[in-house]
């Protein structure tokens, strides 16, 4: 058995941020990570961070339009948090080694994104996430942490409802380990893959949120998924709010700026969740170019694009055999994050520490990143403030989880009785025969029917719908199969473990949907086209009921000085 | 469209050695590489081992060698490949690093000789407030480098670690100029001297091949001249690579053309190039191959010199 106070599970900027706050408040600290640090999906981000650096700027005038473009879900305690810690967050990775772009004066350069009243977003080209983890990552090796590269967690170990630990399976070799801590930090990014298609990669399995809910801890506002509006069509990649940051437009088949109409201050650039709603209409409306609209960047010149854009110049000529200098780029909204998340405080606690149980939590478990909600972005992120999210409550959560593991014992564990369990589940899969379902199969099922029906507009019918096949194909799980039955690198076997941590989440998020009866941010429905404040200004939260399935009830949004308001762009 | 992939396949825990298994699949207009091989994976052999997961080029996941060349399975679209290179596509894990399972190479190795190049900024001197300030110019000079996704590419294709192991390869040197050329750091010429030790950016044969390689255009063996530049302005000329490029601009400056036996004992210093090429230097003479002994000036010598002069070197 391995023992380290505090575990961080996932390699993204969240866990190293995590990580690099426990071991600099001198925790014995490890980071568990089912892929190399580098390749997490925090790279690509392309954009940038949001973080009030410019003279003309004031963290407050940050909160707000992060609470606006919450549609008022978020909370604002939350939020105040983000907004002022932000500036700091962002001379801190400068001064660790990020190349962030510049001003004349050498101070760092910020750039325009949607829903943002100032240039706020601090970038660099459009390469900004992967630049701000390959830093991180930098500083792990500048300090040496611990990591375990490759190891995937199957089971969190919870004692008398406190963490104990967790399972793990080392990918390489298919040998499975228990692993003590005092505390445990989710840092596991989003859902991806439980839609098809996403901009997300193909490791992004809502292992985090799964591993929480399956251990006893709540998942908030799961109806909040985000489509971004320009991803491309042959396969779902993103191509960056920065492009329209720079000035790029959005054309329908006409040629017609079509967001003059839905947004005629903002534009291009009002929130996500207001462009993606935009395009569907034009789109449904008959004014798309095959089920597409245009990105058109040929004004901004190839000075720009080649400087600030140019991974997206090499992105639409692989995937879609366009030069963005000569033509616009046809591209449509497509599944790109989840605002909700394992519910937490503002230090990444899980649990609720007044003792009252508002909601159901583990103890020692802590989440940050976009596995977790605060909730920062309530029912709409915008653009710019995942990356900070990451930065700003990673460190929290890692510096709550050190306070933690200083101040309580370990907790009981059985290491024989966890491997016994492990590996009894492993034999079952690899026992069927090798002809049996597919879980790419299943898993395709399940994407495409999230797709259709909680994506940018829902329905009381399609969620049903989509609800009810996500549970026959929960049905259908335990008779999934593989093909390898060897234990070294065997990823046959966990496309099955991480299909079934997307089921239990897709469950959560299409009843979550089904019952917030009103539109709010992402969750755009047709049948209650309407915000309504007086019944829904709250959150949803679900966990796992005894017989295993969700268990949905609510909780008061906290705010401090905004009231909500009608939001128009 | 329908394409055939060639692919080598290797399970440590029932073969003895690799082979290639061929598989069929049909795959979509924007089709890549990656594309074929999660087919394969989801519809056909679920066996099959490779690492991928963003699919767009910045995770730098699914380096492996395709028709021969290391490159991104999923920035290599099948069609291009088709159209160029044949209708079979043949794809094999990276070369230089040892195979796990099929496409999945150990990359520890990698990881070691990155980490030897102390990546990590350190800077000298009281941290300012907020950021440090310095010009954009700066800043995206170093772009190039960042760009680096540590992908490997490069690495699988170098041709000095085919044969010395020990070389820190391009991603790791590439990394290293990122760091001696940032303005923040306060360690430039411990950085230097580190980098330009044995296995360092001397080592390199400037073969181009990881240049071609890299998907993320970070042209690694650019990166390490730029060291080597660096290094030389430095002061740091006592290495034989640095006494090889002033020995080699010295002799075609004064004489028009290069004096080989000069070069040498310049490079390697008089006893040890007569120590250490004295065999190759024997096997050229019986091959009547041995450069003069004495070396003559060309005619037009000076007009060289005066370009030499005009440039300033």
């Amino acid at each position: 058995m391995r023992q380290h106070e505090v575990i961080i599970i996932g390699g993204g900027l969240a866990g190293m941020r995590a990580a690099q706050k426990a071991q600099e408040m001198g925790a014995d600290v490890a980071m568990i990570s089912k892929i190399y640090p580098t390749r997490s999906h925090s790279a690509a981000a392309q954009g940038g961070v949001q973080a009030a650096v410019s003279e003309n700027d004031s963290w407050e005038s940050h909160a707000y339009d992060t609470v606006k473009g919450s549609d008022y879900l978020g909370d604002q305690d939350a939020i105040e948090i983000l907004c002022y810690e932000a500036p700091g967050d962002i001379y801190a990775l400068e001064r660790m080694g990020v190349i962030f772009n510049r001003n004349d004066d050498g101070t760092i350069d910020a750039r325009a994104f949607g829903g943002t009243s100032v240039n706020r977003t601090c970038f660099v080209a459009d390469q900004t996430g992967q630049v701000l983890l390959h830093v991180m990552w930098e500083q792990l090796l500048k300090s040496g942490l611990t990591v375990y590269s490759e190891w995937f967690v199957t089971k969190l170990l919870v004692e008398d409802n406190k963490i104990a630990g967790c399972a793990a399976l080392e990918i390489p070799t298919g040998r499975v380990e228990v692993f003590r801590a005092k505390a445990i930090v989710l840092a596991t990014g989003g859902i991806g893959q439980v839609y098809n298609p996403t901009t997300n990669g193909l490791v992004v399995t809502a292992d985090g949120q799964a591993l929480a809910y399956q251990a006893g801890a709540t998942l908030m506002d799961m109806e909040s998924v985000q489509h971004h509006p320009t991803t491309m069509k042959a396969n779902g990649v993103l191509i960056t709010e920065g492009a329209r940051g720079e000035g790029a437009y959005l054309l329908n088949s006409n040629g017609e700026r079509f967001m003059e109409k839905y947004a005629p201050n903002m534009k291009e650039l009002a929130s996500r969740d207001v462009v993606s709603r935009a395009e569907t209409m034009e789109i449904r409306e008959g004014r798309g170019v095959d089920g597409c609209v245009l990105l058109d960047l040929r004004h901004l010149g190839r000075d720009l694009i080649m400087t600030k854009l140019a991974q997206i110049y090499e992105l639409a000529r692989d995937y879609a055999s366009t030069n963005i200098l000569e033509a616009p780029v046809p591209i449509q909204p497509g599944h790109h994050y989840i605002m909700g998340g394992i519910k937490t405080d503002v230090d990444g606690r899980t649990w609720d520490v007044t003792g009252e149980n508002r909601w159901e939590g583990v103890e020692g478990l802590f989440a940050a990143g976009e596995c977790a909600n605060v909730s920062v972005h309530g029912g709409n992120r915008l653009g710019g403030n995942s990356l900070l999210d990451t930065i700003v409550f990673g460190k929290r959560s890692g510096a709550g989880a050190t306070e933690y593991a200083n101040s309580n014992d370990w907790a009981p564990i059985s290491e024989d009785a966890a491997l016994v369990d492990q590996e009894s589940g492993i034999k079952k899969i690899f026992d069927r025969p090798a002809d049996g379902l597919r879980a790419s199969a299943l898993r395709l099922e399940m994407g495409n029917a999230m797709n259709d029906g909680i994506a940018v507009f829902r329905t009381e019918e399609g969620m049903t719908q989509t609800l009810n096949t996500v549970r026959d194909i929960k049905g259908r799980f335990p008779g999934v199969s593989v093909q390898n039955k060897g234990r070294v690198f065997n990823t046959d076997l966990l496309s099955v473990l991480e299909l079934g941590y997307m089921l239990d989440v897709a469950e959560v998020i299409a009843v979550s949907a089904i019952n917030r009866k009103e539109s709010r941010g992402a969750h755009a429905r047709e049948d209650y086209p309407d915000r309504n404040d007086e019944e829904y200004l709250k959150h949803t939260i679900v966990h796992r009921g005894k017989d295993g399935a969700p268990v949905l009830d609510y909780l008061p949004v906290t705010m401090t000085k905004w009231e909500p308001q009608v939001r128009s762009y | 469209m329908d394409v055939t992939l060639k692919i080598k396949r290797y399970d440590p825990e029932t073969d003895e050695a690799a082979h290639f298994e061929e598989y069929q699949v049909d795959l979509p207009e924007y089709g890549a590489v990656l594309d074929g091989l999660l087919a394969i994976r989801d519809e056909q052999d679920g066996s099959l081992s490779m690492r991928c997961s963003c699919r767009s080029a910045i995770c730098g996941s699914c380096a492996m060698k395709i028709n021969g060349k290391s490159r991104l399975a999923c920035k290599t679209m099948v069609s291009q490949l088709k159209e160029l290179e044949g209708d079979v596509i043949s794809v094999e894990p990276m070369g230089n690093q040892p195979v796990i399972k099929d496409l999945v190479v150990n990359m520890d190795m990698f990881w070691d000789k990155v980490n030897a190049v102390q990546p990590y900024l350190r800077p000298e001197g009281p941290a300012p407030e907020k950021e440090y300030l310095v010009s954009n110019e700066s800043m995206m000079e170093l772009a190039v480098a960042m760009n680096c996704i540590m992908c490997g590419a490069c690495v699988s294709d170098c041709t000095v670690l085919e044969v010395d192991k020990g070389f820190l390869g391009p991603a790791a040197l590439a990394k290293a100029f990122r760091f001696a050329g940032d303005p923040r750091d306060g360690h430039k010429q411990e950085r230097l001297q580190l980098y330009t030790e044995p296995n360092g950016v001397w080592d390199c044969t400037r073969c181009f091949m990881c240049v071609s390689a890299c998907p993320k255009d970070v042209a690694p063996m650019e990166r390490i001249m730029d060291v080597r530049a660096m290094a030389m302005e430095a002061g740091l000329t006592n290495t034989r690579g640095a006494r090889h490029v002033d020995a080699f601009a010295s002799s075609v400056k004064h004489s028009g053309r290069l004096n080989e036996l000069g070069l040498a004992m310049k490079t390697f210093g008089f006893f040890r190039a007569g120590i250490e090429l004295a065999p190759m230097g024997i096997r050229r003479l019986f091959k009547r191959r041995l450069p003069p002994l004495m070396h003559k000036k060309i005619a037009t010598a000076k007009n060289i010199g005066r370009l030499f002069d005009k440039l300033g070197v």
